[in-house]
């Protein structure tokens, strides 16, 4: 039997590295463990690498086109912040 | 497959009802559509329920035999759907698949959700685990903030506005205001859609549809042996279901609601006719942003051309198609598990002439469109008077 294909899943890495932003908004009606944080930018991030990846946006608020560095994960959530220019 | 039809509907109201639990709203909606057709539980050889998250709202599972055996219906396959807010849309397309392969006869369809007994945090919460709990949920993304980032891409990418966003929530308000079985029977100006409360930007608190209790059944036999039950029996011309990626960013392009447009080509084929001949259709639009998307990918008008069609004012109830004309998600509310059997209902009444205030003059040929997650799972019905 062969084995099933692998799903296109958003890839676990080190570093998803710099990209540009697909798609975003300022959520302000959190999930209950989020509530704490909002409101805070949620983004989908066009990856150098060719993947997307959904991760949230630290520092100042970033518009589809902007070009954004990964800057690190928090509790497994990827935080990028408006690349330098 | 044989030809089927829908020869009995009922509903509950949809609001938030502290004193009902889920069974009895199933029951009820259930009982209704049984009277409908003057047909006995006894008679119901298979039971499909739609329901997305009774364990989480309400902690009961086993859920199909538990409403089953509440009314009456014993000894048959009682089985439940989940496919998130298209629970019961997905239920309806398997039993008409069912009948129309000649396996049952008279099978009930039940949908139903319990919502209001949580906290808007936690249904927030229980709602994301349609979306990928291991990305873009666990990231932070509510169903919200999904059609709000789908949203910021469609005026990125066509120059949809937020008049024509909130130009669907004005008409359907104005929908649900005549519908006596609505949650919210309110009119509402396009001034207050545009100064609502922020939910996740750009979408307000008026771009949002409702988080309600209710639940809605359809009874389907072959079409052959529906003058037996009925004088207006509602013939299903065409259905298909189909899927796509749960994870909003690995869809392509998130302005297409892929599995919508898949499911609409299988049911214009399938009833042999073309969008254009739709007259009035319910779509899910459990965001103002969905409803447009709708209308694009159901054929009616051009990508991207969404937004002045909103506008326009052929949607409305006197328009030359009308859309929604129950108040949609919006107004009429948004039981989730109930809203894909909700919609044929709606259709139903249309085709009957049974619409009451907002009964609208061509009411032959009907739609439905069902939606689960930002999109992953789509029922697309076609309907009409037979």
């Amino acid at each position: 039997m062969s084995a099933a294909p692998v799903p296109p899943v958003s890839p676990p890495l080190a570093s998803p590295g710099p990209g540009v932003v697909y798609t975003e908004t300022v959520v302000f009606a959190a999930p209950e463990q989020f509530v704490a944080e909002a409101p805070y930018q949620l983004a989908i991030i066009s990856l150098d690498s060719g993947h997307r990846l959904t991760g949230r946006i630290h520092g100042n608020r970033v518009a589809i086109g902007d070009r954004v560095a990964f800057l690190e994960f928090r509790n497994g959530i990827p935080f990028f912040q408006a690349a330098s220019k | 497959m044989r030809p089927v039809a829908v020869i009995g509907i009922g509903k509950t109201a949809f609001g938030a009802f502290p004193d009902r639990d889920l069974r009895s709203l199933a029951v009820e909606a259930g009982q209704k559509c049984l009277a409908d057709a003057h047909v006995n539980p006894s008679q119901i050889e298979a039971f499909y329920l739609g329901n997305f998250a009774g364990p989480s709202f309400v902690g009961q599972n086993h859920l199909a035999p538990y409403i089953a055996g509440a009314m009456g219906i014993n000894g048959v396959p009682c089985t439940r759907f989940e496919a998130a807010c298209a629970s019961s849309g997905s239920a309806f397309f398997h039993a008409v698949s069912a009948v129309g392969a000649g396996l049952y006869d008279l099978v009930l369809v039940d949908g139903v959700e319990k919502m209001t007994s949580q906290t808007t945090p936690k249904v927030t919460e229980i709602l994301a685990g349609a979306g990928d709990t291991a990305g873009e949920v666990r990231a932070g993304a509510t169903f919200p903030a999904l059609f709000a980032m789908i949203a910021r891409r469609h005026m990125f990418q066509y120059g949809t506005t937020r008049e024509q966003m909130a130009a669907v929530a004005v008409k359907n308000h104005a929908n649900g205001a005549k519908n006596p079985q609505a949650h919210m029977r309110k009119v509402i100006t396009m001034e207050q859609a545009l100064a609502g409360k922020p939910i996740a930007e750009p979408l307000t608190v008026y771009d949002c549809s409702l988080i309600s209790d209710g639940a809605a059944a359809v009874l389907i036999a072959p079409l052959e042996r529906a003058s037996e039950f009925t004088g207006k029996p509602a013939k299903i011309l065409g259905i298909a279901q189909t899927s796509d990626q749960v994870a909003l960013d690995q869809k392509e392009d998130i302005t297409v609601l892929r599995a919508v447009a898949a499911a609409a080509q299988k049911a214009y084929k399938m009833a042999g006719v073309k969008p254009e001949d739709i007259q009035f259709a319910e779509v899910h639009d459990c965001f103002t942003i969905a409803e447009i998307l709708a209308t694009e990918d159901l054929g009616f008008v051009k990508k991207g051309e969404g937004g002045p069609y909103a506008l326009s004012g052929s949607t409305c109830l006197q328009g030359d198609r009308p859309i929604n004309t129950s108040g949609g998600l919006k107004a009429k509310g948004h039981p989730v598990g109930a809203t894909g059997t909700g919609q044929i209902c709606d259709v139903v009444m249309q085709l009957r002439g049974d619409a009451g205030e907002r009964q609208i003059p061509r009411h032959s040929l009907g739609l439905a469109e069902n939606l689960g997650g930002s999109g992953a799972t789509a029922v697309v019905t076609i309907l009409g008077a037979a």
